[in-house]
This record gives C-alpha cells, structure tokens and sequence, in this order.
C-alpha cells in the first residue's frame, strides 16, 4: 500500500524535507527512511514536501526514502478502545512494552486495536432494512459498564443483504453486508462488507444532525464546580493555573468522579508519573453510579513530556476523535486534555522550525484558529440515528509564570464558556480546590439552572447567588479589615465574613483524598448550601438584636458547619436535617438571651 | 599511563565503529563558523543528531554533534567551543552514530567530564557497554508508581514536603543562598523511611541494606563547589559510591548540554539494569538553560520569552522524565535538580517550565536565611505533588496528612496577621491573631531551622509540628479530625 514518493533532502528534529512526488496530498501520512517512521505532510512547494515526523529522528540521513500511504492520519474505532492506553498516534502502549521493553523505541508498526480479541456481537439490525451512516447495526458488550454500539460508518447508507448472527468476532470479520446505491438505479449499486472495525481521520470532526441546547449540567462531584460555576453536558471549560496549583488534580477528579459515560483522558506533554497514577488508580476506583471500576469507561491517550513532540501534536485529535465516536453511539463523554499548553507549544516548536513567522511569543498566528476548531468539537448533539450524546471538553492550561495574560490563555477564553482559574495563594494555603471565585466564571449558569430546580428540587440559582454574594462582599471588606483591622467594623458587617469563612473552609474546600469528601452528590452540595445560608440569616436576625459577633463565632455549630462536609456521607443525609435542628436550638438560645 | 589510556581509547573508538558498521568519513574544510557552530560543506550520508570528530590544523580533538542536515550541508555544535579552528585547517570526522558514553559499575567513585571521559587521572573505566546519552523516553506503562518516602531528616521537608522514591524535587533557590549546604545535607541523610515509631529497632539505613548510588553532576559551577559536593560525600564516607560529571564554569558552556544527559545515561544504567537507588544531583541548571538559549541564538531560532527557545519546556522534560522506577527494575532515579533563579524570580522560564515538569519543588527564602533559618525553605510556595502517595497509616503515621495540611493553613494565615500587624500594630490584634503571631515565630525557629548535622526522625518532626500547633486555641484547627486533636493536642501548652 506505500510506495516511495520522494528521498530527504534536509532533516531538523522532528521537521524533515523531502524531494519528489508532486502528487502527495496535504495531511496525508508517510513513512520515512528505512525504518517508516510515522509522519504527516504538513506543507509543499513545488516538488519539495515537508513532513512533521511522529517519532525520533536521530540519525536519519539525506537521502533516505519516503514512502506515501495515500491516507490522512487516522485513528481506529472500535470494541477494544476503553480500558486502553495509546499514545498520541493511537499507538497501544503496553504492546509497545511487550515488544521492545521498559522504553519506547521507533519505526514501531502496530496495530491500535487487538485483533485476536473475540467479541460478543448481538445484531439489531436485520436482512432487508435501509441504514445510513450511523445507524446501530448490534451491540456488544465491551465491559460490563458500556454497551459498545457498531454502527454504519458515518458516510455509507443502502440498503443490509446481509446481517451476522449473535456470536462471537473479531473486529476484522464481516459482521454485515451493505448495497450502496438503491435498487432502481441498477447497475451503479455495489455491496461493501462492514467489520466492527471503523477508520476515521483525526482531523476531521464526524458529522452529527444537529447541534442541540446545553441545558444539562455535567456533574462533577466537585462542590465548587457543580454548585458555582457548572459545566453543561456538551460544554468546554478552561482549567489554567500556575504550576502547583492542582490543575490535574482537579482534571483527575473531574475524570474519576464526573457523570459522563466513557472518559478520555489525554496526557498531552506531561509528567510520565502521571500516567502512571491513573493506570494504577482507575483499575481500583470505583464509579459510584456503575459500581463498575472507572477504568471500565475510560481511554487514555498518554504523550508525556518527554515523548516526540510531533505525536504531541496530534495527541488531542487523536483523543478528541475517539470521544465523537462515543459520542455518535448516544453517550455523554468528557474529554480532559492535560494540558493545552504544550501542544501549543508543540505547535510553536514545529511552526519554529518550519521558519515561519511567528505572533506572539514565537506561538505561529494560526494558534487561535487551532484552538478554535478543538473547542468546538465540544457538544451536544443530535447523533445521525436520532440519539442524543455530547462531548465535554475540558481543557487545562498552563501559564508561564502563572500569567494570564499570554497568548493560549487568552485564545483559550475565547472559545471556552467555563473558565476555572485556578489561584497559587488558595493552593499555597493548601485550599484546594484552588479554583478562585472571583476571577472564575461560567456562563452555562442560567441555562442549567432549570435541571436544578427539576431534578434536585431546591432553587439553586438563588442559593448560590446569595453565597456567591457573600463571598464578594467579604472580597470588599477584606480590603478595609487589611487596613484598620477586623475590629474597626461594626458586627452587622464582620458577620460576612463569618459566613465566607463557613463557604471557604466548609463546602469551597473539598479534599481529594477524603472518602467522604471527595464527591458529592447534588443533593449533599444543595443542601449544605441552603444550611450554611440558613446560619447566615438566622445569625443575622440576632446580630440585628445586638448580639456581639463573638456569641456567634463561637457557637459550636460553627466547627459542626466546617466538619459537616467530610462527616456526612452522600447516603445519610438525614444528618444533614440534625445539624439544622441543631444550628436553630443554638440560635433560638441566643435569640432567648438578646430578645 | 596516559599512554595505556590511549591505546584503551583507541580500541573502544574501534570497537564503536565496528559496531555501527559506519567508517568515519571526513571532510576537510568548513565553509562557516559562528560562535559554537560550524557549517560542513561536501559531506554526504550524515545522519541528524550524529556525533562528529572535530580536528584542528594542530592535531587537537573536540567533539561536537549534529544539528541540522541538508542534502550537501551539516550544521555542526561544537563542544569543546570553536576557538583555533580556522575555515581551511579544520577537519570533521563523522562517525555515523549518536553521542555515547560508557556505562559501568566501576564508574562509581570516579570523576568524569561531559562526554564520560575520566579527568581523575585514572583508567577509562574497562567495559564494552556504551550507551546512548540522548536515552529513550520510558513507557508509562512501564513506570511503577513512586511509594517509598525517603528519610532526608529534614522537617520542611519530610513533614510538609516528603520526597519519595522516584521522584523528581528540585530546589528553587538564589545566588549566595545556602541550596547546596542543604542538597548535600539531603544526600548525606538520606535514608529508606520508615513509619513512625518503628525507628531505633532496626535503623534500617537504606545505605546500609541496599545498593545505592549518587550521580553528581555540575554544570557550570565554580570549583569550590564541586569540592564542597565531594568534600561532603568523602566525610559520609560515601565517596566510593559517588560519579561526579564536572562542566566547571571555566569549561566551554556547549558542552554543558551533554553533561546531564551523560550523567543521567550512566543513572538509568546504575538503576535500571544493576538494580541501584541512584540519586541524582544536577547543577546548577539555569547555566544549562543559557548554554541552549546560546546555541538557539547563534542559530537564529525564533525565541519565546527571554531569549529562550521555544522547545525548552520539551528539552527539560527530556531529562528530568529520566526519573521513576519501572516494573523490570528494583532500582529508582531520584533527582534533585538545584537551580538558581534569576533575581529570585520563580516566573523566570527556567524555574517556572522546570516547576511545571518535576513533582514539585522546594523553594528557598533570602528573607528566612537573612533571619538565620537554615535550611531557608520556604514552606507555602513549596511543593511535593508525589507526598500524598507516600505518607499515612503505614508509612509514615496516619494523621501525617491531616497534620500538614493543618500546619500549612495555620502558616498561611500567619502571612496575613503579619501584614495586618505591620499596619495596625501588634498590640491592637485580637488574642487569637497574637497566638498565630507566636505560631509563625516558632513554626520558623523550630521547625523549619535546625543544624546542618541534625538528623530528625519522622516522629520527631511530627511532635514539633503538634507542639507548635498547641500554641493555637483548638477550634482554630478545623484541618485535622476531633480523634486527632484528642490524641496529640497539648491542653496545658495552650494554657500559657
């Protein structure tokens, strides 16, 4: 299927030239050298070709030979992709480990998906029915969390001749048969078999019907997420920070404990150690709403730092590809790109190479539309076979310096709708997660406040904007308190801050590694919100009586109201009722004393 | 002697070529020299990234690599600097392979320059195992996940800031700051940890029951410090365990690009093949970050911030991703890279990409060191992103987590009382402000500071840190858990 286009003619890292073919298509993928390793075309002129090479080029000499595919790159689908690790060209990792040890050597040629696997295929389709791109054409159950759903690729519609029956397959063998073309214009229909396995190019979004409306919030489990600044289903959000401000924390615990149906985690230019974590933990953590282990619906895509920067690249086409396939079988996915970061700067160092002329801070004036077209491959979407499913995507980016204000941040704001920013003094004091309410915002609040009131019942939006109220208000008087001392204002005003304190240290706070705290549910987030409120107002009432704001600071319920997040677990909130009973028989007692 | 050393290196040299079955082809002349670099006209089949034989009109040899190959031209970085060479006197050897070095046991207790030839005055070292310096990355897949705390008896950082097995901590630090008192101090202490309470029965060094190994390397220091460096290893008794990479800051600085990569070629054998903890010291890595901005310079690359090139972040990564342990191994990679940041700045893109690469960091403070804390650490800004991993029940104590987390937030808001203070005085906070106040003070004299010498146990630094958390009223600990406050909180210590 290859054969040689061109010979190098010039070679600088992981950009090479080549002299040849003028026939070589833009994006398609080539081999280079006698090795073949795996590379892109990323421009031409003339009858020179430059390629982008996924793999390490130590060593490789004008003169070698370049062979073409005739393909642009593209990832396999199919049964076999969750549980898996892949690097950024979908290449399996631990075959990688099988093959050539401990560390990764080139001109590796495998195949992304296990062939010999036998799968259990049920059909639903049958002899005789008319199908277009997308429809289901049998299931398999890929681990006991997810129903794999095969389906018609995206581009192909006619007419089935042939269905296979429930049994056992590999992803290689016919499981149906097709005629293209309908029956009346004979002569111009042809028949193509279909296997479970599918191809897509990664660049390349896969078409749905319609886009539809992002009303539903994607729940994290993560307090300051869900009840503050929510992520739709189908959303894209932005985590940037500083280094050690806990952006993959975060990014983990959005993976372990978001309510999405499949998971792709991509790895892109970070630490290998990571990876490492996630491989080790997932297997063991359960999901909450499955009791199936996590790694049953995720698919990692690990290029760590210190992988070619090329396959970095593509890493998060690579990932995002994936998730639209999931996708398409009607399932809610959320994607983590960890971090945006360094492929803009695996962008940088390939356009830095190419000579061109670069924009701000070397990155090539074309990273903003890159940016442009990853985000809006987020989405909820009405699927080809009438199904809904969405793609979330949620980003981390990492600053240089922590500053907000260089070029991927900036673009980033752009097309994201969901900005978490992430604050080095919250994560200095060990506040974690350290995602700062005042520089954070989202703009899904209005549209998934009506999920809120339909599905938990309580009326969060006007709940969170009174916190989110006093929150800011303890921002306005903080500056004065900095000034002339928390003492200098009078009790009606100190007991803000009273209640921010509660907000930060009792539900903002969410520790990670707590079992109880690391995830609540909807029910728990809202009714905590409503608890801590409730000391606020009733506090209030006896401040206004003349109650000195030290009765108050050093009610016992206070500790209680900061405890209550890791002592109350998501299944006996019924505590949660005995700790407002108990902050209104302190509060009447007090009430009693100043009436 | 110098003679056998020839003929030793001769055969090696022979045996290399034998076994990537290249000759060297040579080129006469150079068409271009420009700063470090020179540009070879007429070579045919040079490989990128290949290593190459420089021979000035007198004889002399410097080794250099490629950077750059075009059909006809290769643009060449020369290590041992390009003074003496002339356009028509000079002749370049391509030897058709990558930069290698040799890799042995017996390396160890030997003093070697960047591209691992012995300046001890000693033997090349006798092996016919040379490796690679550019590495392979490792497999994640392959990687075991770092557990084992390490020891360094230093509370700032086994407390706040444990470092682990196979991990990558670096140190943030200043000229004239007090980093390599401290790196040595780590090296000289370091042992295997093991939970609280358990010390004393065994005295379990890690020095003592397992294979372990430092790999020191200095780029661009002064002479004084490497000499501190061995001095320190020679009093532990540890210099026969010690290999020393030295690119001293009178050595050309293109050559500081190979030292640790060299360094930690011979630490990848060490740990992954003779199954060795291998600690790595790397030296001061902002003279590393200015020998690459001076080559990307000379090229005329198009920089990103400061003058640096934009694949810095990558070529980082490339060397401090050597660290880990993986399955096939009972060996680890510890490193302790030490840098020394630009006007103390931490946004300066040496420590702010090496912060975003390696599992934290350890940040010191002139401010502390003026006050005589030694070690200066600064507690809030420093990191370790692995110390969850490998603290708690079992490893080091159950509320060790809690604790930190405590000690942490109290400290933080000490920061605040202190910049209400300087404005409306000491005597005007409340009774609780004044009691963080004492807590910062003693938090700094007794628990942060301690000697050069001392070696605290686990539970040693465990007991300060709950002594000095009784200096606070218990409600202001909303960090650790009521059962712990039972167990450790000092009632009578609050009294006063």
């Amino acid at each position: 299927m290859s054969q040689q286009i061109g010979t190098v003619t010039w070679v600088n890292g992981p950009v090479v030239r080549s002299r040849g073919s003028r026939r070589v298509g833009m994006m398609e993928l080539v081999e280079v050298g006698d090795e073949h390793l795996v590379g892109e075309v990323i421009g031409m002129q003339g009858d020179i070709t430059t390629i982008q090479v996924y793999e390490e080029t130590s060593g490789m000499q004008p003169g070698a030979p370049v062979f073409g595919t005739g393909l642009p790159l593209s990832v396999e689908l199919g049964p076999g992709l969750l549980k898996s690790i892949f690097d950024g060209v979908q290449r399996p990792l631990p075959v990688i480990e099988m093959r050539t040890g401990s560390f990764i050597s080139r001109g590796m040629h495998l195949t992304p998906l296990y062939r010999k696997d036998r799968w259990n295929f049920t059909p639903r389709a049958k002899e005789g029915d008319a199908v277009s791109g997308g429809t289901i054409l049998g299931t398999v159950p890929e681990t006991p969390a997810l129903e794999h759903r095969i389906m018609v690729p995206p581009d192909l519609s006619g007419t089935l001749t042939w269905v296979a029956p429930e049994g056992q397959y590999t992803i290689t063998e016919p499981i149906a048969r097709l005629r293209i073309g309908s029956a009346d214009d004979a002569g111009e229909s042809r028949e193509v078999e279909l296997t479970m396995l599918q191809r897509w190019p990664v660049r390349k979004p896969r078409p749905y019907r319609s886009r539809l409306g992002q009303n539903i919030p994607l729940i994290t489990g993560q307090r300051v997420l869900d009840s503050f600044f929510p992520l739709a289903k189908g959303g894209s959000g932005a985590i940037p920070g500083a280094f050690g401000s806990g952006k993959t924390v975060t990014q983990h615990s959005i993976a372990k404990w978001a309510d999405a149906q499949v998971v792709v985690y991509i790895g892109c230019g970070e630490r290998g150690n990571e990876m490492t974590e996630v491989l080790q933990d997932f297997p063991h953590l359960v999901d909450p709403r499955t009791n199936r282990p996590l790694m049953e619906r995720t698919v990692l895509i690990a290029n760590t730092s210190n992988m070619p920067v090329a396959a970095r690249e593509a890493s998060i086409y690579t990932g995002i590809t994936i998730a639209e396939y999931f996708r398409d079988m009607g399932y809610h996915v959320a994607l983590m790109a960890d971090s945006t970061s360094r492929w803009a700067e695996a962008l940088r160092e390939i356009s830095g190479r190419l000579e061109e002329m670069p924009a701000e801070e070397g990155f090539p004036a074309y990273l903003a539309t890159r940016l442009a077209e990853f985000y809006e491959r987020a989405g909820y979407v009405e699927t080809l076979s009438g199904q809904s499913g969405s793609v979330s995507v949620v980003g981390a980016v990492s600053p240089p310096g922590g500053d907000f204000s260089e070029p991927v941040t900036q673009h980033t704001k752009r097309f994201i709708r969901c900005f978490w920013a992430l604050d080095k003094a919250l994560a200095s004091a060990r506040h974690f997660p350290s995602i700062n309410w005042l520089d954070s915002y989202s703009e899904y609040i209005a549209d998934v406040a009506g999920w809120w009131k339909e599905q938990v019942g309580q009326d969060w939006y006007a709940l969170r904007n009174q916190a989110m109220e006093i929150l800011n208000e303890e921002n306005r008087l903080s500056q004065i308190v900095k000034l002339v001392g928390p003492d200098a204002l009078p009790d009606e005003q100190r007991l803000p801050l009273e209640t921010a304190r509660l907000l930060r240290e009792g539900f903002l706070q969410q520790s990670a590694m707590d079992d109880v705290d690391a995830f609540s549910t909807v029910q728990k987030q809202i009714q905590m919100l409503s608890l801590i409120l409730h000391f606020h107002h009733r506090a209030q009432s006896i401040i206004k009586r003349g109650a000195p704001i030290s009765m108050i600071h050093n009610l016992p319920i206070v500790i209680t109201l900061i405890r209550m997040k890791s002592v109350v677990p998501n299944d006996q909130l019924e505590k949660l009722d005995g700790i407002r009973q108990d902050i209104d028989r302190q509060m009447d007692k007090l009430e009693s004393e100043y009436a | 002697m110098s003679e056998v050393l020839d003929r030793v290196s001769e055969v090696l040299d022979q045996s290399n070529e034998r076994r990537m079955g290249h000759g060297g082809q040579e080129v006469i002349g150079v068409s271009r020299i420009d700063g470090p670099i020179v540009i070879v006209e007429g070579a045919g089949n040079v490989g990128y990234d290949e290593v190459v034989e420089v021979i000035d009109a007198q004889g002399q040899r410097r080794r250099g690599r490629v950077l750059e190959v075009g059909e006809n031209t290769a643009a060449v970085q020369v290590f041992g600097g390009t003074t003496g060479l002339s356009i028509d006197g000079t002749r370049v050897r391509f030897l058709g392979q990558p930069l290698r070095i040799p890799v042995a046991e017996e390396m160890l207790g030997r003093v070697f320059d960047s591209m691992g030839q012995p300046i001890d005055g000693g033997p090349m070292p006798l092996t016919d195992r040379h490796a690679d310096v550019n590495g392979q990355p490792i497999n994640p897949t392959a990687r075991v996940y770092p557990r084992d705390y390490i020891q360094t008896g230093i509370s700032a950082i086994d407390g706040m800031n444990t470092l682990l097995r196979g991990q990558k901590l670096p140190l943030f630090s200043g000229s004239g700051m007090t980093h390599d008192q401290l790196a040595a101090q780590i090296v000289r202490q370091a042992t295997l940890g093991v939970p609280a309470g358990q010390r004393g029965s065994e005295g379990a060094s890690a020095t003592s029951t397992e294979q372990f190994a430092i790999v020191f390397c200095a780029m661009g220091v002064k002479h004084d410090v490497a000499a501190y460096f061995r001095e320190s290893f020679s009093q532990s008794g540890a210099l026969t365990r010690v290999a020393m990479f030295l690119n001293l800051a009178d050595d050309p600085p293109v050559e500081r690009l190979v030292t640790p990569r060299s360094a930690l070629t011979l630490a990848e054998f060490l740990a992954f093949e003779r199954q060795m903890h291998v600690l790595v010291v790397l030296t001061d890595m902002t003279n590393y970050g200015e020998a690459l901005r001076q080559i990307s310079n000379v090229r005329g690359e198009v920089p990103s911030r400061k003058g640096y090139p934009g694949y810095l972040y990558s070529d980082l990564a490339s060397m401090y991703e050597r660290t880990g342990r993986i399955r096939t191994s009972e060996g680890s990679i510890t490193q302790i890279p030490i840098l020394t940041m630009p006007n103390d700045d931490i946004t300066h893109p040496m420590p702010d990409l090496t912060g975003y690469i390696t599992e934290g960091q350890i940040v010191l403070s002139r401010d502390l060191m003026q006050q005589g804390v030694y070690p200066p650490i600064s507690v809030l800004p420093s990191l370790s992103r692995l110390m969850k991993d490998g603290i708690g029940e079992g490893r080091t104590r159950a509320d060790h987590s809690h604790w930190s987390a405590q000690l942490y937030a109290s400290y933080a808001h000490v920061q605040n009382v202190r910049s209400l203070a300087s404005v409306i005085g000491e005597e005007e906070l409340s009774t609780v402000d004044q009691q963080y106040l004492a807590f910062g003070g003693s938090f700094e004299r007794e628990f942060v500071s301690q000697g050069l010498t001392e070696n605290r146990t686990i539970d040693e630094t465990l007991d300060i840190g709950w002594r000095l958390l009784s200096m606070l009223p218990k409600e202001e600990l909303t960090r650790v858990s009521e059962g712990e406050i039972k167990k450790y909180y000092r009632e009578a210590h609050a009294a006063h």
